[in-house]
């Protein structure tokens, strides 16, 4: 079957068995290989990625349902060659080591900060909890998003919205939010 | 003298900077071995045991070579025609690559599909028909010498039952003779239960053969690429100069991609078969139900004292569950790994241990999980008995552990099974650990709690780790002696290149062996590439386990380096028209003694050593070295744990409230990366205390095959840990550096488990604590945790 979305502000199709989990779509017919997969069973959240602003875990989603709706993964957080705070904070702070379940959890984290600017380690601990790191024992993760939440991108456009609606409004100036 | 004002954010050498790897990393350009995609790749799947313990009396896999995708089908009388059915494990035994007689574990490799994606691969298992007569399996350890218990390995001339070695070390009669004299003896039996490492990244390959060279290149999710390529050539016959191994970005091993696997075999074996190569990536069920796991040691301790608390002996017996093949990565001279350092941080008269090893239908495995060869369940076995002593006695465990820990001066300390403790400052250790915790005031607490009826405890353990195998003239591994290779090269414009036989994990070693070379020569860490986990490009060693990176290969850099610094000294000389002897070395730069003005950098030097300079008789050009390392011992860190946990009385759920860690590995590279290595090992003992167990019911159902049934620790069963350091160099280590990797893994189970058990007034049950066991020890009657009976 022929399926359409957009992935990271571009438009993409592709001609997939009915069956295909959106994660390997995303790592084999478009090569975005830096969202993760780890356990099929929903548990791990290394294949965390956004559909139509809301993380999902993309193990867990047939390719077949991303169809007429808006991915976006890791690969978009870095934005003109600046990194997203989010991606800042992991290094800054030590936040990943293997680096497996590291875009999983930014992605998250990611969506967070943009709900909750200023999240209690609580809320942080909570919001990563569905998702599996087996090096850092999280400390440094929180630490991350905390450092992420210290040091937001300066950048007037960006309301909680704003990422949601990246892909779909080039007329808003592609350049400042979307990836071309 | 000019000096140069170095950016705090990038240390000339050791200190905290953020790691030069995270750059790919948060931008998702990680390359992981399922991130690789070749032209023409097919794709495989193993077909797996559905029973423990079964005869195969017939496989069909016509249906499934008759699948429009499906490439090859691979069984393993197939195998057996190209002598490839069985391959040597990595203790003497040998694990079959596909089973030809029975299959002997739940989930062992009985057939092979390659085809064109993974989905239909996967389709084509369905496809294959295999005929089993079930056979009565052996499950539990405690029954598998039991007579009648099934012949699990009848593959073995004359094997008539399930008996693998018996070992043992110290001195048993003057250990008896302590027992007979003390005045205060306590026996407990425990069982350290079979856990997984479970790294987030499963185990997987892309095996490509070309057939015009004959060159054979595998990617492999691998700890050891170079001990991994040698095996290739002893099991596939191979040439060894045409094998080329890459363990690309590696995503978690802690031990779990030390071996070998089937699955890497299978993948070759397709690749040679088909023409193409071949990618195999293994699910998560198949990584909890047939990869390497690790423990399951069921063990009796002994321990011995005055009754003033002084603690004379320690007796222990082991039954040491290996599953169906004894695949245990060891040092080969020890059967049980380093288990026999359990006298662990203690003075004592005398200790004796026995180990038993035995086979059941279980994945064969046993020494993973960041377990330094087993040091982590001795360290379990001796700080669960100080905590029972402590029990007998009405002694509090931190007292006790303080009057028995072994002094400064004893260093070097040679403990009664033989090891040789290089340095340790431990009751500096312990207090500190105890004040940062402020121990005081949390029994204080605690005593105030339990007047209300609240379930608090406190947990304390201190480790002495045994890392850096090893020493050659002591151990190897099937032969290959455990020293490691590394290059140091300085470009004609100042920059460097470190080669290094270790491979990381997540460990950071593109960072802090760049450090490493960084103190050594003055060439900032962002100046120097480092290029590991390629055996065309490295030189051979045996790789990343056993938290042995840095005693072994960090010190084979670090001679390499310091080769490079006396042989720029030696072309400064000739730049500088003086002698070597009147140059002084400072950071980054040669210059002569009483004129520092006059002087040489790394880089005017690397260019002079490529240039058209004379040099002296004797000197070559250039400006490398090398280094093949052999560890005149192990490095032995060590550290004091301390755990408070809360627990619900009615539920049973525990909670951890603190975890302090003081830990102590000499002088730290990276302090950054050396915390988190810590927070991670101290995550693990959170998990294996409180949740994780492979367990298994009568019929040998695997009851932990999925992320459902396995549980590890996230993020809300984890707390922020709280860490102090005290810092003892080894003394035989050119930089003075210990291993760090698994000292958390080693040293925290203990101090989670003694504050369960605190909180709750039992002075013992088995891990792991769930609230289920922590409600049932509290009524006196605790689950077995490693079996599914009553």
């Amino acid at each position: 079957m022929q399926v359409a979305m957009t992935v990271n502000g571009r438009p993409v199709h592709g001609e997939i068995e009915p069956r295909m989990l959106l994660v390997h779509f995303v790592r084999d017919q478009l090569g975005l290989t830096g969202t993760h997969w780890g356990c099929d069973t929903s548990n791990c959240g290394t294949c965390v990625l956004w559909m139509d602003g809301e993380p999902v875990k993309s193990c867990t989603v047939l390719a077949a349902m991303a169809h007429g709706h808006e991915i976006r993964t890791v690969e978009d957080l870095e934005r003109d060659g600046e990194l997203d705070p989010v991606q800042q904070g992991f290094v800054e702070q030590h936040g990943l080591q293997c680096g497996f379940c590291t875009p999983g959890m930014m992605m998250t984290a990611r969506w967070l900060l943009d709900h909750n600017p200023h999240p209690s380690e609580a809320e942080i601990r909570e919001a990563i909890s569905g998702q599996i790191c087996r090096c850092t024992g999280y400390a440094n993760i929180v630490r991350a998003i905390q450092w992420a939440a210290e040091h937001p991108r300066v950048e007037p456009e960006t309301v909680p919205e704003a990422f949601a609606a990246a892909g779909q409004a080039p007329e808003r100036s592609g350049e400042e939010v979307g990836v071309r | 003298m000019t000096t140069v004002e170095e950016a705090p954010a990038v240390p000339m050498g050791f200190g905290r900077m953020t790691r030069k790897e995270d750059a790919r990393f948060v931008r998702g350009r990680g390359n992981y071995v399922d991130d690789i995609v070749l032209p023409g790749m097919l794709h495989g799947a193993v077909l797996r045991a559905s029973l423990p313990h079964a005869r195969i009396t017939r496989i069909d896999t016509s249906a499934a070579e008759a699948h429009p995708k499906v490439r090859a089908v691979i069984t393993g009388s197939m195998l057996e025609d190209l002598n490839l059915a069985w391959m040597p494990s990595l203790s003497h035994d040998v694990v079959p690559v596909l089973a030809t007689d029975k299959v002997r574990f739940q989930g062992q490799e009985v057939a092979f599909v390659v085809a064109d994606d993974r989905y239909a691969a996967r389709d084509a298992l369905e496809l294959i028909e295999v005929d089993y007569e079930p056979l009565p399996p052996v499950i539990d350890a405690r029954q598998a010498m039991a007579p009648g218990a099934s012949v699990i390995r009848d593959d073995i001339d004359g094997k008539t039952d399930n008996h693998i070695f018996d070992w043992e070390a110290g001195d048993r009669a003057s250990t008896d003779a302590a027992f007979a004299a003390a005045e205060v003896v306590v026996a407990q039996d425990m069982v350290y239960p079979r856990v997984h490492p479970a790294p987030m990244e499963t185990c997987g390959a892309v095996a490509d053969m070309d057939k015009v060279s004959g060159k054979l290149t595998m990617w492999s999710t691998t700890q050891a690429p170079h001990a991994h390529r040698t095996l290739y050539a002893l099991v596939a016959g191979l040439p060894e100069h045409k094998i080329r191994v890459v363990s690309p970005d590696i995503g978690g091993g802690f031990g779990n991609k030390v071996g070998i696997y089937p699955g890497y075999v299978l993948a070759i074996v397709g690749s040679i078969v088909t023409g193409k190569p071949v990618k195999w990536m293994e699910d998560r069920s198949e990584n909890l139900m047939s990869t390497s796991f690790a423990r399951d040691y069921h063990m009796h301790g002994e321990i011995a004292a005055t009754a003033d608390g002084r603690i004379t002996a320690l007796r222990v017996k082991v039954l040491a569950d290996h599953g169906a093949f004894n695949n245990t990565a060891q040092p080969t001279k020890f059967p049980a790994g380093f288990f026999h350092i359990f006298t662990g941080s203690y003075d004592l008269q005398a200790a004796h241990c026995e180990v038993s090893g035995v086979y059941t239908n279980k994945a064969p495995g046993g020494v993973a999980y960041a377990c330094s060869f087993r040091v982590t369940e001795a360290v379990y076995l001796v700080e669960r008995m100080v905590d029972c002593l402590a029990d007998e006695l009405g002694m509090d465990p931190a007292e006790l552990r303080m009057r028995n820990l072994l002094r400064p001066e004893q260093f070097p300390y040679t403990c009664k099974t033989g090891w040789v403790y290089d340095s340790g400052d431990y009751p500096r250790a312990l207090r500190l650990a105890l004040d940062i915790a402020g121990y005081e005031e949390l029994r204080r607490e605690q005593a105030e709690r339990r007047q209300r009826g609240e379930l608090m405890g406190i947990g304390l353990s201190f480790f002495t780790e045994t890392v850096g195998a090893g020493p050659r003239k002591h151990m190897d591994i099937l032969g290959l002696g455990m020293a490691d290779g590394a290059e140091v090269r300085v470009h004609p414009t100042g920059k460097a290149v470190v080669r290094l036989s270790v491979q990381t994990q997540g460990q950071g070693h593109e960072t802090t062996f760049a450090q490493i070379v960084a103190e050594q020569l003055g060439i900032s860490p962002q100046d120097i590439d480092v290029v590991h986990g390629d055996t065309d490009n490295t030189p051979f060693g045996l790789g990343t386990y056993g938290s042995r990176s840095t005693p072994v290969s960090g010190a084979a850099v670090a001679v390499a380096a310091q080769r490079v610094r006396d042989k720029a000294r030696i072309v400064a000389s000739a730049m500088l028209e003086v002698a070597p002897e009147d140059l002084e070395w400072e950071k980054g730069r040669w210059f002569v003694r009483g004129d520092p003005s006059v002087g040489a950098t790394i880089g005017e030097i690397a260019m002079a050593a490529h240039g058209s300079l004379e040099l002296p008789e004797g000197v070559e050009g250039h400006l490398d070295a090398e280094c093949v390392y052999d560890p005149p011992n192990l490095t032995y860190p060590f550290g004091a744990y301390i755990c408070v946990v809360d627990v619900d009385p009615g539920t049973g759920q525990v909670k951890v409230r603190r975890f302090v860690a003081v830990d102590d590995c000499g002088p730290r590279i990276n302090p950054m990366i050396v915390e988190g290595q810590v927070h991670g090992g101290l995550a693990d003992g959170v998990g294996m205390a409180l949740m994780e167990v492979m367990a298994f019911d009568t019929e040998g159902n695997h009851l932990g095959g999925s992320f459902m049934d396995y549980l590890v620790p996230t993020s809300l069963e984890c707390p922020m840990f709280e860490l102090g350091e005290t810092v003892t160099p080894s003394p035989h280590h050119p930089l003075g550096l210990k291993g760090v990797g698994e000292s958390a893994t080693v040293g925290s189970p203990p101090a989670v488990v003694n504050a369960v058990l605190d909180a709750i007034g039992v002075r013992h049950a088995d891990m792991p604590f769930t609230p289920a066991q922590v409600w049932r020890s509290m009524q006196g009657r605790p689950l077995r945790t490693d079996l599914a009976v009553e």
